[in-house]
């Protein structure tokens, strides 16, 4: 009854096409298809955030997003955005200020962290926290990310 | 946990898609940003031959004003609702609100109509239609009909949706300049389902409150329009005797259950203390 069905989307900004049954979600499809393992299966209900991927520009649960919907859009992950250079001084400032410790939580922290720097290039610490409100941590308790965010939005307004 | 295997369609245009779920009935089900459903399906407590997934029907989208009506299409994200200019003109207790629904990247793909079908009682759009006294606009086989929103939730998921209908719309009224607003929750993290929130829109005569919508969520089967409490303010000004008479008439009003995160007196205490937080801060804001 569980057709595959085809689809085609850019993934960090290759062209993929492959057979996905409609019930694969999107981090299952990035890690398990396309070997991209960067993007973490947490809680797989939207609650941890570790699979925190881009979605036509703007960040998404992988694990509520189901493959078949990925049809046609253009993804990102932690992956795409390394080799880009687009958040290498989010990830230099992260490992500076030891912002990581067992590395799980990550790349959907830094992928929320370059999302709320787009929108808003001046957070103040309570609006950080809020933006990443969506991602678990368990290890840092989270001052020292929200030190690494920080640093890197002042450091780019001065740059 | 991995879902049950489902098939999967994806129609062109609202008829379509109203054609697949007549097929399929209680088989299907209609996907449009799918966050509270692939969490459920994820978990197994439901477990769809066919999701239609909605998601391509361009003419669900979009917020339009016009003659003082404010029209939102059923596929509308919670961050359009966010970027809107519109709702923050014409609608600012859901302005208020969006930004305590979920979390960043749940907001770039849940929807007000999947939101609304879904009828979680902990949600705050559901309160919000509720406090605008909307209408929700709903299309089926036999064409489209409109529920008040105070028909249409029903009790704990429960809604006025026949088997083989689809929110297309939610209409309200453009708050004129005589309406005051205020919103507020108490959850463990932010962007959490609430412990206990409220929705409040009150209509101002000078100092008097004319009119009073208090919307509590999470502390009922479904949003609840706090009649007594609203009562106490109508003809009032919003001084703190006035408020705490609201608070106190809540015993009323409500009666919650318990939940895995607080007891029902637990949550009665909350929407009291909201009461107060969100009154006083309305009173602070009136001319």
């Amino acid at each position: 009854m569980s057709n595959r069905i085809t689809i085609t989307a850019q993934v960090n900004g290759e062209k993929v096409t492959r057979d996905v049954e409609p019930r694969q979600s999107l981090v299952d499809f990035l890690r398990e298809e396309l070997e991209l393992t960067g993007s973490h299966v947490g809680c797989e209900h939207g609650v941890c955030g570790a699979c925190t991927v881009r979605l036509n520009g703007e960040i998404v649960r992988g694990c509520l997003t189901l493959a078949v919907q990925a049809d046609g859009t253009e993804v990102e992950t932690v992956e795409g955005l390394s080799e880009s250079g687009e958040i290498a001084d989010l990830q230099d400032a992260f490992l500076r200020l030891n912002a990581i410790q067992c590395g799980f939580c990550s790349p959907g922290m830094l992928i929320t962290a370059a999302e709320l720097l787009d929108r808003n290039p001046a957070p103040d610490r309570t609006q950080i926290r809020e933006f990443i409100a969506g991602n678990y941590c368990r290890c840092t308790g989270y001052q020292t990310i929200v030190d690494a965010i920080e640093t890197v939005a002042k450091e780019r307004r001065d740059s | 946990m991995k879902p049950s295997p489902f098939a999967y369609a994806k129609p062109a245009d609202l008829a379509e898609a109203l054609r697949l779920k007549a097929d399929h009935g209680d088989d299907g089900t209609f996907i449009a940003g799918g966050q509270s459903l692939v969490a459920t399906l994820n978990m197994r407590l439901s477990s769809p031959e066919i999701l239609i997934d909605i998601g391509g029907v361009a003419e669900l989208s979009g917020i339009e004003v016009s003659d003082g009506q404010v029209r939102i299409g059923a596929l509308t994200r919670h961050r359009d609702l966010e970027d809107s200019a519109q709702i923050q003109t014409h609608a600012p207790l859901i302005a208020e609100a969006i930004t305590q629904v979920a979390h960043p990247a749940i907001r770039n793909r849940g929807t007000i109509g999947g939101s609304i079908a879904f009828a979680d009682p902990a949600a705050e759009l559901p309160a919000c239609i509720l406090a605008l006294d909307g209408a929700i606009e709903i299309a089926g086989a036999d064409g489209r009909r409109k529920v008040a929103a105070g028909d249409f939730f029903k009790g704990l998921y429960e809604t006025d949706l026949g088997a083989g209908e689809m929110i297309t719309a939610v209409e309200f009224a453009a708050d004129s300049d005589d309406w005051r607003t205020g919103f507020d929750e108490l959850a463990r993290r932010h962007g959490d389902y609430a412990m206990a929130g409220l929705a409040a829109r009150l209509r101002m005569d000078g100092e008097a409150v004319a009119e009073a919508r208090l919307v509590y969520f999470a502390v009922g089967d479904k949003p609840m329009l706090a009649a007594g409490a609203g009562g106490e303010l109508t003809g009032n000004s919003l001084s703190p005797e006035t408020i705490e008479a609201a608070a106190a008439s809540l015993d009323n009003d409500l009666e919650p259950f318990d939940d895995l995160h607080s007891s029902a007196a637990m949550k009665l205490h909350l929407a009291r203390e909201l009461t107060r937080r969100v009154l006083t801060q309305i009173a602070g804001g009136a001319p």
